[in-house]
This record gives structure tokens, sequence and C-alpha cells, in this order.
């Protein structure tokens, strides 16, 4: 599918939402639990993964894989873990600053 | 990235908690969320092109700024004190924006188009017609049209895209970071970037605000006591008015855990009896420009700290502005373009996605990307961001370029001193000589030579103002920024 900037997409089967922050340099395959995401307005059965034993995808974390470029932040959170192209996508650490505003 | 995205997510994962308050009333994020949607509803049965907001900074700012997010249409936050003379072009620069607004008259707008603020908090606020919002907003769409406070001049619209915000928010914000009791005090105007910037890292990181629609020295200490405030960010107009009030005594504000200051140059002898009287609190210097989304550089409170511990080290960088934030590149030139090395002073250019450089008339960044935000600054050996202040105020005496804030702090320093502005002055001999005017402590008295023998002995002569003169006070703009050009023609005139 086409991942683009500010596109919001969502995994069929768990309840991963997710907004694009920066689209892959070559088309790629971004699972969640092992199934391809779709469009968030898409059809959703939400049946869930099978497995559920990591800690899933976390909200307002950043998930960057460095192969491709693609960087997405979860919107919702959900039991299922992403991966591009079958690469497991960590997340991209953020370090925290003093508040200034 | 679309900035209600922030909003959205804050509200479905902390919903009940609250998310600002003004006044008496307090909306919880989920309220807040709702309001904004049915704000954007509203905005777009009325076929609105564009937001603009003519008012005061309380609940119904968030309201209206998620809301044209929401109904992916620009932002713009007008000066609600201008004159009908200064208003009318920017309003009639907006045709086919909704307006809104404290009064039903605002001058040059289409009466149809203007929605009163009170009425962005009625529950009722909402349109009949079945409306859908926009399921993508193009990261690339402006969100934000800001006339800049224009020092120089005439104000320019500079233009924040979504991407360029929400850059600046999820880089520097940990979502939900904030923990449920934290509240952060408000009182930078809504039409000033750190007013908008503030919004927007407050609500990703679940905090609540209290905003204060106008601020009072006495009101703004009684809110943090009152309101157990952890955070609060203020212009150094604000900061030197708490100063004074406090007149030596502790501010007795053990909730805040933060206070943080930018939008102009911060007299030093103001921060160093800051740093003495808020006992327990840390404080944090932040840089950044319109065009940049406000942040760039921090000084943090453990540099803070350093200095007020006595630190020499530490003392010289409380002029600093920081280190630039993870993201953004700094470079220092010459006129020339030349980079310049470590220490050696220059113009500042900036790079990175939080970056936009754009006015309506157009973009300023050049083909690598880099930003003139045409102040002039150094950096140091430990990468330290110094800023002189801006390019166009630097005054060249006999070929020496020297920056007006040195001058000015020197003289703040004077018992009998409140404020000073340093301008240059066109002289035949030395292409421009320095004149200072200044504004006397009230009851206190000083002459003329005694503050240039006071000048000659903390600085170099070629630094010692040549023309001295004494006035009431000085004019400065909302966020407490000089205006030289009015002190300059008061000079001249």
């Amino acid at each position: 599918m086409d991942i683009k900037a500010g596109s919001r997409l969502a995994c069929p089967e768990c309840s991963v939402e997710l907004v694009v922050v920066r689209p892959p340099s070559s088309p790629l395959v971004l699972t969640c639990g092992g199934i391809e995401v779709v469009d968030a307005a898409a059809d959703r059965p939400g049946g869930g993964h099978s497995d559920t034993s990591g800690e899933g995808t976390l909200v307002g974390k950043r998930y960057a894989d460095e192969d491709s470029g693609i960087e997405v932040l979860c919107a919702k959170p959900g039991p299922g873990a992403l991966a591009a192209d079958g690469r497991e996508v960590p997340i991209k650490g953020a370090k925290p600053l003093p508040s200034s505003d | 990235m679309n900035l209600s995205l922030l909003l959205e997510m804050s509200a479905s994962t902390l919903e009940d908690r609250p998310a600002v308050t003004s006044g008496s009333r307090t909306l919880s994020y989920a309220q807040l969320d709702a309001a904004a949607r049915r704000c954007a509803a509203k905005f777009l049965s009325m076929g609105a092109t564009g937001v603009v907001y003519c008012g005061t900074n309380d609940a119904s700012f968030p309201i209206a700024v998620f809301g044209a997010a929401y109904a992916g249409l620009p932002f713009i936050p007008l000066n609600y004190r201008l004159g009908d003379e200064q208003l009318q072009p920017l309003v009639e620069a907006n045709r086919g924006a909704v307006i809104i607004a404290e009064t039903a008259r605002v001058p040059g707008a289409d009466p149809e188009k203007v929605v009163l603020r009170s009425t962005l908090l009625d529950a009722e606020f909402s349109t009949k017609a079945d409306i859908e919002l926009p399921a993508f907003v193009d990261p690339e769409d402006v969100a934000i049209v800001l006339y800049t406070s224009g020092t120089s001049g005439t104000p320019k619209a500079a233009l924040l895209r979504h991407r360029h915000l929400t850059a600046y928010v999820i880089g520097t914000v940990e979502f939900a970071g904030a923990e449920p009791e934290q509240a952060a005090l408000v009182t930078v105007p809504p039409y000033h970037i750190a007013g908008l910037a503030n919004l927007l890292s407050n609500m990703y990181s679940g905090r609540r605000i209290v905003y204060l629609e106008s601020f009072d020295a006495q009101a703004w200490l009684d809110t943090i006591r009152n309101e157990r405030i952890t955070q609060a960010m203020v212009v150094p107009t604000m900061l030197t008015r708490v100063v004074q009030l406090l007149d030596g005594s502790p501010a007795d504000a053990p909730s805040l855990a933060t206070l943080s200051y930018g939008g102009a140059r911060m007299p030093l002898p103001v921060l160093e009896q800051a740093l003495e009287l808020f006992v327990g609190t840390g404080f944090v210097n932040a840089y950044g420009l319109t065009e940049t989304s406000s942040t760039i550089a921090l000084l943090g409170p453990e540099d803070h700290d350093a200095a007020f511990a006595g630190d020499p080290v530490a003392k010289v960088r409380l002029s600093s502005v920081g280190k630039v934030l993870p993201g953004i590149e700094v470079e220092v030139r010459d006129e020339d373009g030349t980079l310049l090395a470590v220490g050696e002073p220059g113009l500042v250019f900036l790079r990175g996605e939080q970056v936009s450089g754009e006015y309506e008339s157009g973009s300023v960044v050049d083909a690598e990307g880099w930003f003139p935000t045409k102040d002039r600054g150094w950096i140091d050996q430990d990468d330290y961001l110094f800023i002189e202040g801006r390019a166009d105020d630097t005054i060249i005496r006999g070929g020496e370029n020297i920056a007006p804030a040195e001058i000015e702090d020197v003289l703040r320093r004077h018992e009998a001193i409140v404020d000073a502005a340093v301008v240059g002055i066109p002289d035949d001999e030395w292409g421009q000589q320095i004149a200072a005017v200044v504004v006397m402590k009230p009851g206190a008295s000083v002459s003329v030579d005694e503050l240039h023998d006071y000048c000659q002995l903390h600085l170099r002569s070629s630094k010692t103002p040549y023309r001295i003169e004494f006035r009431d006070e000085l004019p400065h703009t909302p966020t407490g920024k000089l205006l030289r050009r009015e002190v300059l023609a008061d000079l001249l005139g």
C-alpha cells in the first residue's frame, strides 16, 4: 500500500493505530503482529493476534526503521508489534528536555 | 501529521484528566477535544477558509486552535489590542476566514463571518448540519499564520506547516509524560509563537494549562500559590515586574518546579535577583523565533544553578541561550557567507525539521535548508550559543561592531537605572555614535556625567555612550522586545 507522510494506518486485527511521520524511501510491507496494516478508515475485523507476549506498540512512541527510513507515531496502543519487511521496528529514543513552555 | 492528532491522542489516553483552566472553569481532555470537534464542524458549515482569532487568552483559545486543525484550516491569531487602523488590513488580508472576536463589530470584517469568542465555550455551540471532518490533513498544509512582532517595521505573515509544529512537539515532548498534578501557568499572548508552542507542548505532555487573561505580577504570584502551578513561562518584562513586586523577599512559590523565560533578551540583573528569590525553582532560558516553530535552544536548570553557585564559566554562560535542541543544526557565518570558527561572532543560521523560514511572500531558506535568523551570535567551545541581538541593531562605530545589549546590561546594573536602550546615531566622523536612553528608578537620581563615568569604568571607552538621555519609559512590544527604531526616531526627532 502507499504509505505517505501524515496518513493514518491501523492494524486490522488489534487496536493499534499509527500516523506516518516519515514515509519509507521505497515501498515496503509494514505489519502489526504479523498482519499488514491498512488504511485507518478501512474495515478492521479485530480478531486479535495469536502472539501477544511482547510489550506490543505503545501510545506516543515513535517507531523508526533505519533501513527503509519509515517513521511512525503510535496514536493508539495495542498488543501487536510492528515490523517493516519482517524487521522488528524499534522505538526511536527521545531525550527528555526540561520544560521550556 | 496534523496538530489535531496531538489533542486526539491525549483525549483518548488521558480522558478525564483536567486540560485547561480559566477562571473558575476547567475542561478535561475529553471535553476539550469534543469542543474542538464541534467548533471544526461549525467553521466548515460557515464555509471558512481559515480561522482568525482576535481575542484574549482563555479556554476558548485551545478550542479554536484545535478546532481549526480538525477542520484542516489555517489558524491566524491577531493581536486583539491593535487599533482599528492596524487591525483592518490584517482582517481584510484574510477574507473568507471566520473571525473569533470579543465583540460583534470587527473593522473590515463581514458580520456573517464573526463568531463571538464567548460562544466557543457553550456546550450548545455546534451546527445542525451533519458535517464530517476531514479524515486526512496534509502535513504540508499551513497550520498557523503568525504576524511577526516586527521590531523592524511592517508585520510579516510567517507560515508554519503542520509538519514543522508536530516535529517540534514530538521531538521535544514525551507524550503524556506529565504527572497528573502538574499545571502550567500561561500569560504569554495567544498571537505569539510562545503561546501556541506552549499550548501544543502542554496538551501533548498531559499537563493542565491555567490561563491568566492579562498579566499582573500579584495575580501571577497568587495564581501560582492557589493553583499549585508547577511550570510557568514569562517574557522579561513580566519577570522584571515580579522581581520589583517581591522587592527582595522570597517568592514563596514552593510548587513551581520550572520557570522558563524567553521572547526577548533577559536583563542579567533581573535574572540574578529572580534566581535568589525563587528558591527551589529550576530556571530555563528558551531561545527561538516564530519562523523556527518556537524553541531551538535551551539553557537548563543545572547551568543556572552552577552560575548561581558562583562557577565562573557558568556565570558567563548565563548570558547564553544554552545548547541547540537535538535535530537542530547551527552555523555562524560572516557577511560573505564564510563559516566562522568557535568564539567568533557573526550571523546565525539554523536548520532542522521544525524550521519553516517561510512567509506569505516566499521562503528565505537556502537550497541546503539553512534559515538566516538575522540574529548575531557566536558559539563557545562546548557548543553554548550566545545571541548578541538582531544584526540590524548592531552599531558600527569606526568599523567596530558593537552589540547594544552589552552596554544596556551595564547601564541596567546601575543602582539608579531600571531600563536602558542603546542605539547607533548617524555620525560624520565615526559612521555611527553610541546613544543611550535610560529610565531612572522611582525616587532615584543620577546625572549624565555620573553615568558616563560609570560606563567608562565598566566598558571599553569605544563602547561608552557618547550621548545619554533620560525618559520616563521605553517603547516595547507586548513580549518585551525593545522597539529600537522608535527610540532612534525619538532621539533624531
